[in-house]
Formats: structure tokens, sequence, C-alpha cells
């Protein structure tokens, strides 16, 4: 009798000791799932910013790579640590840096309110639709987002050029003799963000607007207020999580855009991106082009920090 | 808040859907015209389909965005889902904030700044540790894992708050160890939202001019930069062919995706129905 009740003792003490090696065990393979992607993030994207606003401190050497080194042995082991502001004061200095800036940050906000005002009644007919035409229609907001971005472009210079679609379709009608310049101006610009970044702007708008309660709008009716008076005081102000959320992904990175200036707007156009760009692929300017990234990069840290502080606020509240 | 959808709405519908398809629906036809200046219609030919399919470079090119988005695809899941995995079900660990951060920053992150940091960074490694000794197609599969994993990662999420824990919690109280909950209830249905997660880490590659051309090496070009560099000169016939088949290419992938997720929407509906007449 003793000896069952020992033995049962143990087998309790045995799967007691098993679940707490089986706990250690899971606590380890957690800290594993979190150590890979964590890793990897810290090591290919965290490091790099470093790297960069490293190198925006240093000087430009002809030599491979070109910048210098910020930290140097000097004889008898002492370091010398250089950091040279030049980059930053040229930066500042030459006007042609400061008008680039603003000009993006103006193509890239005008770019961002017209996709609001378009998106924003797709995104509410969507949520208006049936529940099949629904999915059907949200469907076909996204498919244009998973094809090339490039060939999104490009089609755009085949309906802009001189000779392009809509110019033809212009001298045809008689409205024009000669081909309207559309192609290669600010104009173009504006068009080509707005059609490739649009999915953005609608999709959140789409969350957002999905989740309203629509017995306020009916509440709103019956108490006599029109549907335009509704809208105003009730629709719109509680989609704003979706309106800032949806202009944030189209304002930050069209900031910093680089294909659609260089496509659609040639060399009329002077975007941030563009500019790097060439102070990296055409001058060689290491340093410079890291100081005009840090630049953009403080330039977009609010922005980003508040889409951040919206999104961790959307999934608390799911 | 459905049906009734007034004129209006149902106009600027119409309209956006116009706007966003007829410029892609008018780059197809023209890829079907004889003529080598692509908007002076010169009746239907297949002749620029022709000219793509006899030139070695598009060939190399396709091959090499292919591995690499396949590869790219493969490691995006993979530490995508861990990363998800991390963000909803380990509730708070340190590093959190962080972690989080550096998930949704590469969905934003202008892709200057992603390619010429990652650029700076390769090769500031090389001077360090001898490698990547070349740049091409290891550095640029890695620079598009970095920012394909943050989708994934999106995804993932999305697809495990969804999910809920119930089935989980309810397959632990049946006795099920945590490895036996992951592989037959988690995984298969998290299943779905990993595939779409692939095929979008897929077309994320594919499409990527911007990051590859500050990583890639001398002989290193994938796809879109043959593209850029072709359409920066201005139009060109077989530019209009490759897009074409892309967009194919592109549609029949995001078709099989969609049909797969709503399958398992429908199926998990049914179930649910199941469960509330008690059929279970």
């Amino acid at each position: 009798m003793s000896s069952v009740k020992k033995e049962k003792n143990l087998s309790t003490d045995l799967r007691y000791y098993i679940s707490l090696s089986a706990d250690k065990l899971q606590s380890k393979w957690k800290t594993i799932v979190i150590f890979i992607p964590f890793a990897w993030l810290l090591l290919f994207f965290l490091t790099p910013f470093f790297i960069v606003a490293k190198i925006s401190l240093a000087e430009l050497v002809i030599t491979s790579p070109p910048f210098s080194k910020m930290i140097e042995w000097v004889d008898g082991g002492v370091i010398t640590i250089r950091l040279v502001f030049d980059n930053f004061i040229y930066i500042f200095d030459d006007p042609l840096y400061a008008r680039t800036y603003l000009n993006s940050v103006k193509i890239a906000l005008i770019s961002t309110f017209l996709a609001l005002l378009i998106g924003y009644p797709i995104a509410y007919a969507i949520v208006r639709s049936k529940p099949v035409t629904k999915q059907l229609l949200l469907f076909a907001i996204i498919l244009p987002f998973w094809t090339s971005f490039l060939l999104r472009v490009y089609a755009w210079m085949g309906l802009l050029a001189d000779q392009g679609t809509i110019n033809n379709i212009l001298i045809y009608l008689g409205v024009t003799d000669t081909p309207i310049r559309l192609l290669y101006t600010e104009f173009a610009v504006y068009i080509g963000i707005v059609y490739t970044y649009l999915p953005f702007m609608i999709l959140p708008l789409y969350a957002n607007m999905e989740k309203l309660d629509g017995s306020l709008n009916e509440a709103a009716a019956d108490l006599g207020s029109g549907p335009i008076n509704t809208f105003f005081k009730i629709t719109l102000p509680l989609s704003m999580p979706g309106i800032i959320a949806g202009s944030l992904l189209v304002f930050i990175p069209a900031t910093g855009e680089y294909v659609i200036p260089d496509l659609l707007g040639g060399g009329n156009v002077q975007m941030i991106g563009r500019q790097l760009y060439n102070e990296f692929a055409r001058n060689i300017d290491w340093p410079v082009a890291s100081a005009v990234a840090i630049v953009l990069l403080l330039l977009l840290v609010l922005p980003m920090a508040v889409y951040q502080h919206y999104q961790a606020k959307a999934a608390e509240v799911k | 808040m459905h049906n009734e959808r007034s004129g209006f709405l149902t106009l600027m519908l119409t309209v956006g859907l116009a706007f966003l398809y007829i410029p892609m629906v008018l780059l197809v036809i023209y890829s079907f015209n004889y003529s080598k200046l692509v908007p002076v219609w010169g009746g239907w030919s297949t002749r620029w389909y022709k000219v793509l399919f006899e030139s070695p470079e598009v060939w190399e090119a396709v091959r090499l965005s292919l591995q690499i988005a396949f590869i790219n695809a493969t490691f995006a899941t993979m530490l995508g889902a861990l990363a998800g995995l991390a963000m909803v079900r380990f509730g708070k660990f340190r590093g959190r904030t962080l972690f989080g951060g550096m998930l949704v920053a590469p969905l934003v992150m202008p892709e200057v700044i992603t390619g010429l940091s990652l650029l700076i960074f390769f090769i500031s490694l090389k001077e360090l540790i001898g490698w990547p000794l070349e740049r091409g197609f290891t550095t640029i599969t890695i620079a598009h894992i970095t920012f394909s994993l943050a989708y994934v990662a999106v995804i993932v999420q999305a697809r495990l708050t969804g999910m809920g824990v119930s089935l989980e919690e309810a397959a632990a109280d049946l006795g099920a160890k945590p490895f036996k909950v992951m592989s037959s209830i988690t995984l298969p249905r998290l299943a779905p939202g990993l595939l779409s997660g692939w095929l979008l880490a897929f077309c994320l590659s594919l499409d990527d001019l911007v990051i590859a051309s500050f990583v890639t090496g001398p002989g290193s070009t994938t796809l879109p930069i043959l593209i850029f560099s072709r359409i920066r000169l201005g139009l060109r016939p077989d530019i209009n062919a490759l897009a074409t088949i892309i967009i194919i290419f592109v549609a029949i992938l995001v078709a099989i995706a969609a049909y797969i997720m709503l399958r398992q929407q429908r199926r998990e509906l049914i179930d649910q129905q199941m469960a509330a007449r008690g059929d279970v």
C-alpha cells in the first residue's frame, strides 16, 4: 500500500519536473523564435543606418570605398576620431538641396491630398457594397498593387507622351493641333504618385470605415440630419484614423520617391530621392549621399512615428 | 454598414476603377502593335514577343530575378512567420518596441534610404571581414529578404489575430503538447496566410528596382534593372510585350492566392455554423 503511494508520489513529482522542463524548453524555443528575425533585422536593417550616419560624417576621398575612415589608429595606438560636418554644411549651404527638399515635400503633400480626394469616395463606396461585391472590389483594388510598380509608371509614359494616347485623343477631338506637353512635367509626377499609391490610401480607409457603426448614421437621419450634414458631422470625424494612416502610407514613401520623378518628370522635376541617387551614382559622392539620406530620414521620422503609433493603437483595439 | 450606395459613390467607384485599369489595358493592347513607335497603331502583330524571346539578355535577367524571388520568398516567409508569431503570441518581451518598430519601418521607409544604407553596409562588411566579395545575387537576396519579411509579418500577424487562441487552448486542455498544438492546429490554420505571404514576397522581389540598383554589382542585371535602363530613353514596344507577360503571370499568382484564402474563409465559416448547431 505504502509502496503504491510512494510510486504515485514519485510519478507526480516526475510529471511535475517534466512539465517544468517542458516550460523551460518552451521558453527556450520562444527565445529562438524571437531571436532569429530580431537578429536579422538588427544586422541588416538597423546597423546599416548607423553606418550611413557614420559615413555622412566622413570626408570624400578618392579611394575605394570613397569615404575616409572615421576612426584611425595613429602610431602608438592612439585612436583619433574625426567627425566632419562638412557634408551637412554643404547641404544646408547649397540652395539646390533646400529647394529639392521643399519641392519633394510639396509634391508629396499635394499627391497625398489628391489620393485622399479620389480614394475616400472609393473606399466609402466599397464599404456600402453588398458582401460579395465587396470582396471582388477589394480584390480589384489590391490587384494593381501586386503588379509591377515600374510597369504601372511605364504605362503612364505611353499615355502622356507627346505622341501618346491622351494627345492622340485630344488631337482627334480637335481640342488642340499640336501635342500638349504632359510627360516630363510636375503634373505627370502627380499622376504617377496618385496612380501607384492609391491602393495604399484606399485600404486603410476601407479597414477603418468598415468598422464604423451604421446605427449612428441612422440615428442622425432619424433626428432630421441630411446626408451631407451627417457625413461631415459623423462619418468624416470617425474615419480620421483611416485618413491619417492612409495619408502617411502615401506621403512617406512619396517624399523619397525616385522612379516616378525620374521616368515621368525627366530632368524637370527635382525630388530628393532622385538627388540622392544621382549623388551616389553619378557624382560618386557617398558621404554627401549619406548626409542627404540622414536629413531625409530626420524629415520623415515624425510622420513614421505617428504612423506606428496609429498601427499600435489599431492593434490594441483588435 | 452596407446596402444603399448613392449614385455619386457608384460614379466615383467606376471612375476610380477605370483610372486604375485603363492604363494597364492600353499597355497590353499596344504590345500587339506592329509599329516600332509605341503609340502609333500599325496593325495587330506579335513581332515584339518574338524580339523579346530572341533576346538572351532578357532571358538572363528573367532567370536571375526568378531565382532571387524564389529564395527571398522562402526565407522571408520563415523569418516573417517567426516575427509575426513573436509579436502576436508572446505577450511582452524585452526589446518588443524596438522589434515592432523594425518590423513596421521597412514598409514605409523610402527605398533610396534602405538601398543606400545596405550598400554601404555591405561595403563596410567587406572591408571588415572580406565578405561579401562581390555584390550581386547574394546581396540583392539579403536586401530583399530584409524588406519582404516585414510584409510577411503583417499578413501573419493579421491571420494570427483573426484566428484567436480558443482552438489552441482547447487542444492544450485536452493534453496536447506545445509542439503538437503548433503542428496540428496553429500551422495548418496559418498555412493560407503563409502561402499568400510567400507569394507577396515573391512579387515584391520581382518588382524591386531601387534597392536592387544600389546593392547589385557588375554583371548582375535583374529584370527591373533591365526594364528601367531601356525605358529611361522612352517607349519601347518590346517592353510592352514583356509587361504583358509579367502582368498575366502576376495576375495568375494572385488569383491562386485569393482562391486559397477564400476557400479557407468559407471552410471556417461552415465549421463555425456547424459548431453553433452542435453538429461537431
